[in-house]
């Protein structure tokens, strides 16, 4: 008989109403958005501060070229000896001192620049004046040896390298950060819902251990169907989660940034990294870009290759959480099994966002895509990049063929492991169950 | 009538552990069949075996003389030793649920449910949680659930274990009112005297084997000793003692009388018969007490186990 949409549904309706679920499930993008608020604007009022920095400059020949900017005063002083310019910029609380000593050789100017303040200063200012004065004394370098600057600057030829592959799919550096955002996040995507979902499975494994139904219920239904029921179940609450959780969170960001009228976009990293991309390329030009991105990905087979990693992907690590939670009795015994289980999960999310953004075909990538328990977050992350079909088939043959052993493997610990009570088995306590 | 559960040769085992060794049991068409056996001795591994949940390595198992199929669960009612329901889900719920894994319709089950609940006098806990009942009050809910699709097959696991005496007297009689109503029951327990009460075939397992089965009442001849219990009322006690000392086989005994007699068990040999006894004893005072003694189901027990 087949009960496997019975067992789903309780799974789920027990999952959902469920008021821990609830509250989870409505709290926490509002934390998340909430956390977001804060952090931005924290760091816009950080931006806004302003400081003062007082420069002594005996050359006399540099302290012009520090003009006022919105955030950092420049206080130029005069006529005083380093130890009363010292004393002044303590008085007035300046941020620092920039100390510039008087130098004949411009090749040894260096060694008489200084910073004085009262802590150690951020290393945004530190790089800004370090870059001033290299450019001024650049500047004056060339002109001691008789170079024209105005020609310099009038020769100079800025480039941006339009890319194209051989099929003719034109690209830009735009266009590989946008891949790297979705491919980044629907790795990291399934990464989450691996560990909080496969979480979620163990513990109502244990729950029907520990209660005792469990023998009452496989009385009646097959414990492998018990088990994919359950996988399943937890799998389309944690699938309702997700949505509500992007829903409200895409809700509340618009809302709050509203509100608060602060721009979010720079706030996160990848708006930062946009915004760096994009320097160069007007603003107006850069949003055209990134759409423009968004449509070039392989938008179809992304959206395909997705469902059928994440999917395969998270049954793989499921069945083995449900294994774990039926070989143990209680939570704090779980940790020794899940150890080996989360080692090539956090791998894959490793290789992902280190050897894949570096080279999203090189040898790494390409095997770490291959091999069954890394293969969906590292595949995911690549495909954005444009993987050709046949790695993918293949990698994905071998995702199924493996999901099948574990599920068989997993059913077997399973099976024996709901009855077992009492002492916490070992690995080959465990292996030995297969054969029973 | 015939043989609704057959066991043929089951042996199952664990690695290196045998759980059970070539057992063989057979549970007659509406009878209580009571399963014995001393703590790990394979009784919850044979129970596992009839309800699938464990497969033998050999022998097999014929319900209604068919091979036990997946189908089968239907027709079995199963309440394990170690037992619980879900804590987060109302009892109605759940109860439904459970009911439905066993095949019946939601509306079917709840109609029956209903029934039942008003029947054990619970009816108002529906949309409780199990967490707010006690043990008594869940142990009613399983026994519920575990009768509730009517099954031609009741097994039974330590079925009185958490209720108080008044409650065990009602599951008792439900046990007995299934048992009249067409149920075969398979009763496993360690308590002596419910099986006293309400089984009419046992089953001993010591040890993965099965040592003993039957009629209670067959064991119960076989077992018995030709032991009797006398009373006698003489006005020479000593003499008398020493007289049946001689001509019996005579061990000290002591039982609750309003007088004051001499009191002996006494062993008869083969060409000894109660009669002979009797007529002796009347000859020689006033007999206020004669009664053959019948082994118990604990007596039965211990002998047996003892004996392996």
């Amino acid at each position: 008989m087949n009960h496997l949409p019975l067992i789903i549904k309780r799974e789920y309706f027990t999952k959902v109403k469920n008021k821990s679920f609830i509250i989870m499930t409505f709290l926490s993008p509002m934390i998340m958005i909430g956390l977001v608020a804060v952090v931005a604007y924290l760091s816009q009022i950080n931006n806004n501060s302003e400081r003062t920095i007082s420069i002594l400059d005996e050359s006399g020949q540099i302290a012009s070229i520090f003009e006022n900017t919105k955030n950092t005063k420049y206080l130029i002083l005069d006529q005083l000896s380093l130890e009363d310019a010292k004393k002044l910029t303590q008085v007035q609380e300046n941020y620092g001192l920039l100390y510039i000593g008087d130098f004949n050789d411009l090749n040894t100017v260096s060694k008489g620049v200084k910073f004085y303040s009262e802590e150690s200063p951020s290393i945004s200012v530190i790089s800004t004046l370090e870059s001033k004065l290299e450019k001024q004394l650049t500047d004056l370098k060339l002109e001691s040896q008789g170079v024209d600057i105005e020609k310099i600057k009038t020769s100079k030829v800025d480039i941006a390298i339009a890319q194209e592959s051989f099929t003719g799919e034109k690209t830009s550096k735009i266009d590989s950060i946008v891949k790297l955002i979705f491919g980044g996040a629907a790795g990291y995507l399934l990464f989450m819902f691996i560990i909080i979902y496969g979480n979620m499975i163990m513990r109502s494994v244990i729950e029907e251990k520990t209660s005792r139904i469990i023998e009452i219920i496989i009385s009646s239904v097959k414990p492998l169907q018990l088990m994919l029921g359950k996988i399943i179940g937890t799998s389309l609450a944690g699938v309702t989660q997700f949505v509500i959780w992007i829903i409200l969170g895409g809700l509340l960001l618009t809302i709050v940034s509203a509100i608060l009228g602060i721009d979010l976009m720079q706030a996160s990293p990848s708006g930062q990294l946009l915004t760096q991309a994009g320097n160069e390329a007007a603003i107006p030009d850069l949003v055209q870009n990134g759409i423009a991105a968004f449509y070039n990905l392989p938008l179809t087979n992304l959206i395909i290759a997705f469902l059928l990693f994440f999917i395969g992907g998270y049954l793989l690590y499921s069945s083995l959480y449900a294994a774990i939670g039926a070989a143990v009795d209680n939570e704090t015994d779980t940790q020794q099994f899940l150890f080996p289980i989360l080692m090539p999960l956090i791998l894959a999310v490793y290789i992902g966002f280190f050897t894949v953004i570096e080279d999203p075909h090189g040898t790494i990538s390409t095997i770490f895509s291959f091999i069954p328990f890394t293969s969906p977050v590292v595949m995911l992350m690549r495909i954005p990049f444009g993987v050709p079909i046949w790695q993918q088939i293949v990698s994905l043959v071998i995702l199924i063929g493996t999901f099948m052993f574990t599920v068989w493997f997993a059913a077997k610990i399973y099976r024996v492991g709901i009855l077992m009570y009492g002492k916490k088995p070992s690995y080959k306590e465990i292996l030995k169950w297969i054969k029973y | 009538m015939g043989n609704l559960l057959e066991a043929h040769n089951v042996s199952k085992k664990f690695g290196e552990y045998t759980a059970l060794n070539n057992v063989s049991i057979a549970v007659p068409q509406g009878s209580i069949f009571g399963l014995l056996g001393p703590n790990g001795a394979g009784k919850t591994t044979l129970i596992r075996v009839i309800n699938q949940i464990t497969m033998p390595d050999s022998g097999h198992v014929l319900l209604d003389n068919e091979p036990l199929q997946a189908h089968h669960v239907t027709d079995i009612g199963y309440l394990p030793e170690e037992r619980g329901l879900y804590k987060s889900m109302k009892v109605g719920e759940q109860a439904l649920y459970l009911a439905q894994l066993k095949g019946l319709s939601k509306t079917e089950a709840k109609k029956r449910l209903k029934y039942w609940f008003d029947r054990l006098d619970i009816g108002d806990w529906w949309n409780k949680k199990i967490q707010e009942l006690s043990k008594g009050m869940a142990q009613k809910v399983q026994f519920i659930v575990t009768v509730l699709h009517e099954p031609k097959l009741l097994i039974f696991d330590e079925p009185f274990s958490g209720f108080d005496p008044i409650n065990a007297i009602v599951i008792k009689d439900e046990i007995l009112r299934l048992r009249d109503n067409g149920a075969t029951v398979i009763f496993s327990t360690h308590r002596m005297e419910s099986v006293e009460e309400l089984c009419d075939h046992i089953a001993l397992i010591h040890q993965s084997n099965k040592i003993l089965d039957g009629k209670l009442h067959d064991i119960k001849k076989q077992f018995k000793t030709n032991t009797y219990e006398i009373g006698i009322r003489t006005s020479n006690e000593v003499a008398l003692a020493k007289e049946l000392q001689d001509k019996f086989t005579v061990t000290p005994t002591s039982f609750k009388t309003l007088g004051n007699e001499l009191k002996r068990n006494i062993k008869l040999s083969e060409h000894q018969s109660p009669n002979d006894l009797l007529s002796f004893l009347t000859s020689r005072g006033e007999v206020s007490h004669f009664v053959e003694l019948i082994p118990s189901a604990n007596d039965i027990f211990i002998q047996a186990v003892n004996n392996n």
